[in-house]
């Protein structure tokens, strides 16, 4: 069996899988179907400084290969999250991330700030990149202005490990990158959605509620291998690739264009117990190609 | 618990032009617990168009097979239909809350039978024929009322007269009533609702809202079992959320079924 550790600057994970935020829930949805113990860590479902309720229903249209999504950062807050949920999660046996998002640089520091406090969530996954938000979001992740200016704030109120989760609907994604490491993120993960739209030419309308939506599956991987290896050439923090994974195999291409560890979305939903076999499937394919050290394949490529 | 099994096709009737009943076994021989009006989510046979797990609820679980009814609108939905026995389907059951017949458990045999009206429309009269059989079986006088465009799609008839009184409503007149299940429900001749501790509906949105009307101007408890569109079916997504009085809340988790009075509707 080959060592199957990787670190993500402070934070050590026991192998490079983890579940992509908004897809497995707090975990507990999936505690049936696959042991957290096997898994490099959890990035729980997007969380504000406030409540909020989303956008409307529908907020999902299938594609071809993939899905559009429109779910708008539902979740009822980081103090509801702080007395309701951490209570439930904390003592998991894996490493619990949440994902941060906000409308301000001040309410992401400040719901960064009340996770701080939260002993056993080592680090944070900084969402600058949601598709489906008016306030806030992906406009954050756009330019390298709105980056800099989230990640500065947040770097100030938080000092665990900090990801910050990149936008792939820009113009060039390592200079989004370039901006966030040199801010003092300790590590990007990429990508998040691609905005899409889908049309019922029946209604002449489209499929989603608000209009676009934001595109995962296995569609979007191409696009998602090509980022990553962009900018795992651009920035020395680690990287951390998702976009598609539905395989070992995928997960170890990404491993190959230069990404640490990588998150499983979408897949989740198709089979929830995924995760799980991604990691044996890696383990399997090291242990056939001879590699002693999955940290010998990344960035191969 | 919930589980992630394969199945067995151990029949594949075709039911009409559109639907067709699969009774499935599991292959490991272990039938996990489910409740009248859960559902289950089906990995359909690959095909481009079909990428998500298709969410269908529950027709009945009797002699270690359950039974899954399948309306072929789509490309997935079509290559179940087309599925032969000794094929196997990946199932994630059981899935969602059901509907809520606990409260019939400890029926006194000695005093009046409690009624249940169960209300379905289309391939929506799916989840009510196991309702019906499990109500039966806790003492429960069951009446079914289905709606159909025509006669060929009053699915399952006869196993449903097997259970209760049912009446019938379609839209062309060939069998039953002419006209849409409210018809029958306004007519107190028929049926008289105020008679029933519960109405249960599974349908088209339009009529389970015409329905849950009913039900509220004659002070009947009511609840219906959506079919929003879904994703995970895990309540991880977020995708299938209803509007209540308690917020967004989910389809597959929180329903599918709901009592009217948690809905916004506007009835």
């Amino acid at each position: 069996m080959a060592n199957l550790t990787v670190k993500l600057s402070a934070l050590t994970l026991r192998n490079p899988v983890m579940t992509a935020s908004g897809t497995f829930g707090y975990g507990l949805e999936f505690e049936d179907f696959v042991p957290m113990s096997k898994l490099g860590g959890i990035i729980v479902k997007g969380t504000t400084l406030l409540p909020r309720e989303g956008n409307d229903y529908p907020r999902m249209a299938e594609t071809a290969s993939g899905m559009l999504n429109c779910v708008g950062l539902q979740n009822k807050g980081v103090r509801y999250f702080a007395d309701s949920i951490y209570p439930q999660i904390k003592d998991m046996d894996t490493n619990v991330i949440v994902n941060v998002s906000g409308s301000s640089p001040e309410n992401y520091a400040e719901c960064a700030a009340v996770i701080e406090e939260l002993e056993r969530i080592p680090a944070i996954e900084l969402n600058i990149s949601c598709p489906n938000v008016k306030d806030g979001g992906m406009a954050f992740g756009v330019t390298c202005e709105g980056a800099a200016s989230v990640v500065k704030a947040v770097r100030k109120a938080y000092s665990k490990t900090l990801i910050v989760k990149l936008s792939p609907n820009v113009t060039n994604i390592a200079d989004i990158a370039r901006v966030v490491e040199a801010e003092g993120a300790d590590a990007v993960s990429l990508i998040n959605t691609l905005m899409g739209m889908s049309i019922d030419i029946e209604r002449r309308s489209s499929r989603l509620s608000i209009g676009t939506g934001g595109l995962s599956g296995p569609a979007v991987k191409p696009v998602a291998v090509r980022m990553v290896h962009q900018v795992a050439h651009a920035v020395k923090i680690p990287v951390v690739g998702l976009g598609g994974i539905m395989t070992a195999e995928d997960a170890i291409e990404f491993m190959m264009v230069g990404a640490t560890a990588v998150e499983v979305g979408t897949a989740n939903f198709i089979d929830p117990a995924v995760s799980g076999k991604i990691v044996e499937g890696i383990n399997r394919w090291l242990d056939s190609h001879k590699v002693k050290d999955i940290r010998e394949i990344i960035g191969v490529v | 618990m919930k589980y992630i099994k394969d199945f067995a096709i151990v029949s594949n009737e075709r039911l009409d032009d559109r639907n067709v009943l699969l009774k499935l076994r599991p292959v490991d021989g272990q039938m996990p617990d489910t409740k009248p009006g859960q559902f289950v989510q089906v990995q359909a046979p690959a095909a481009q168009d079909t990428f998500l797990r298709l969410p269908i609820s529950i027709n009945n679980v009797e002699d270690g097979l359950l039974w899954l009814m399948v309306q072929m609108i789509g490309e997935g939905t079509r290559a179940i239909g087309q599925m032969k026995e000794g094929q196997s389907l990946n199932l994630v059951l059981p899935l969602g809350n059901g509907f809520s017949i606990d409260e019939f458990w400890n029926t006194d045999s000695r005093s009046m039978r409690p009624q249940v009206l169960l209300v379905g429309g289309g391939v929506g009269i799916a989840p009510l024929l196991y309702a019906g059989r499990v109500l039966k079986s806790r003492g429960v006088e069951p009446t079914f009322l289905l709606g159909a465009r025509t006669a060929s799609g009053v699915l399952e008839r006869s196993l449903f007269e097997q259970i209760g009184r049912v009446l019938i409503t379609t839209e062309d007149g060939s069998l039953g009533t002419r006209g849409f299940v409210t018809q029958i429900l306004s007519d107190s001749q028929i049926v008289e609702l105020s008679s029933f501790s519960k109405i249960m509906v599974c349908g088209p949105k339009p009529m389970m809202i015409a329905v849950a009307r009913c039900a509220k101007q004659n002070g009947v408890d009511c609840e219906v079992s959506l079919e929003n569109m879904m994703a995970c079916g895990l309540g991880a997504c977020l995708c299938c959320v209803e509007k209540t009085i308690n917020g967004n809340l989910c389809v597959c988790t929180d329903g599918p079924v709901f009592n009217i009075n948690q809905l916004t509707w506007q009835i």
